[in-house]
């Protein structure tokens, strides 16, 4: 069973901060420590710049996840922009296309416990990463 | 969202109070070099302590503010990085090499204060 989903649209860097302060709040309800929901802001912080430089626009979309054993937050990164050309490449730590850092997507992937990217050229990309809570007794 | 920025005797004290967008940084950056040729400071506090994400913009724009900073002969001393906040930013791989820390603003005080003190 999941809760309802928080959808931000990204259309700039102010929309950045309003993301990342969202999903604080989400996994701070979930149950997060204060580490993991700063693990969590700042993940989604790098997926929205993503957004924002590599495609102008996209969406988050922010959820709690709840089953019997576990609780979790997933966060979904959608844009329709260029794509991108070499996956692999693009998770090499220090790769960069716009000028950045080129930590973002190596470094959210380290920051949380599942990852997925799906990029197909001229259509967009799609990153799906969810982060449990490591205490799994329920409260 | 503008950040404050105090002049006390020859350091420069910045405050940031709430989440900064990468423009309000931009802004920060352009702010605190005009100050430090304004005023001729030998030094420049920023005060991170209300930040709640230091994510690899963040942590390269206080990288250059201390580079361009440092070009004008002063110093930079990052303060209040939340242990959270160091947590994630090691894990993501940032390092804010080069630019001076301390735990808070009263440590940075005292090690700017001790550190002109000896060079006067």
């Amino acid at each position: 069973m999941s809760a309802g989903e928080i959808r931000v649209p990204i259309n700039s860097d102010q929309d950045i901060v309003l993301a990342r302060q969202k999903g604080r709040s989400l996994a701070a309800e979930a149950g997060f420590s204060a580490v993991d929901s700063t693990l969590i802001a700042t993940a989604i912080s790098e997926l929205a710049r993503n957004i924002v430089s590599y495609a102008k626009k996209g969406e988050i979309i922010l959820q709690t996840l709840r089953n019997s054993h576990r609780t979790g937050v997933s966060i979904v990164a959608s844009d329709n922009g260029p794509g991108i050309p070499d996956i692999r490449l693009a998770l090499r730590d220090g790769f960069s296309t716009s000028g950045s850092l080129g930590l973002g997507l190596p470094g959210v992937r380290r920051l949380v416990d599942e990852f997925q990217i799906v990029s197909s050229i001229g259509h967009g990309t799609v990153v799906k990463v969810t982060k449990w809570r490591p205490d799994h007794r329920e409260n | 969202m503008e950040v404050p920025i105090l002049k006390q005797g020859e350091f420069l004290i910045a405050t940031i109070q709430a989440a900064l967008s990468d423009a309000d940084l931009e802004h920060l950056r352009m702010a605190l070099v005009q100050r430090v040729v304004r005023y001729r400071s030998r030094a420049v506090i920023v005060d991170v302590t209300a930040m709640d994400v230091m994510d690899s913009f963040a942590s390269r724009t206080l990288r250059e503010i201390a580079l361009m900073i440092r070009l004008r002969g002063a110093e930079t001393v990052i303060v209040g990085i939340q242990p959270e906040v160091a947590f994630a930013m090691v894990q993501l791989g940032l390092t804010l090499e080069g630019v001076g820390t301390a735990l808070d603003l009263e440590e940075g005080l005292a090690y700017l204060n001790q550190k002109f003190k000896n060079v006067n």
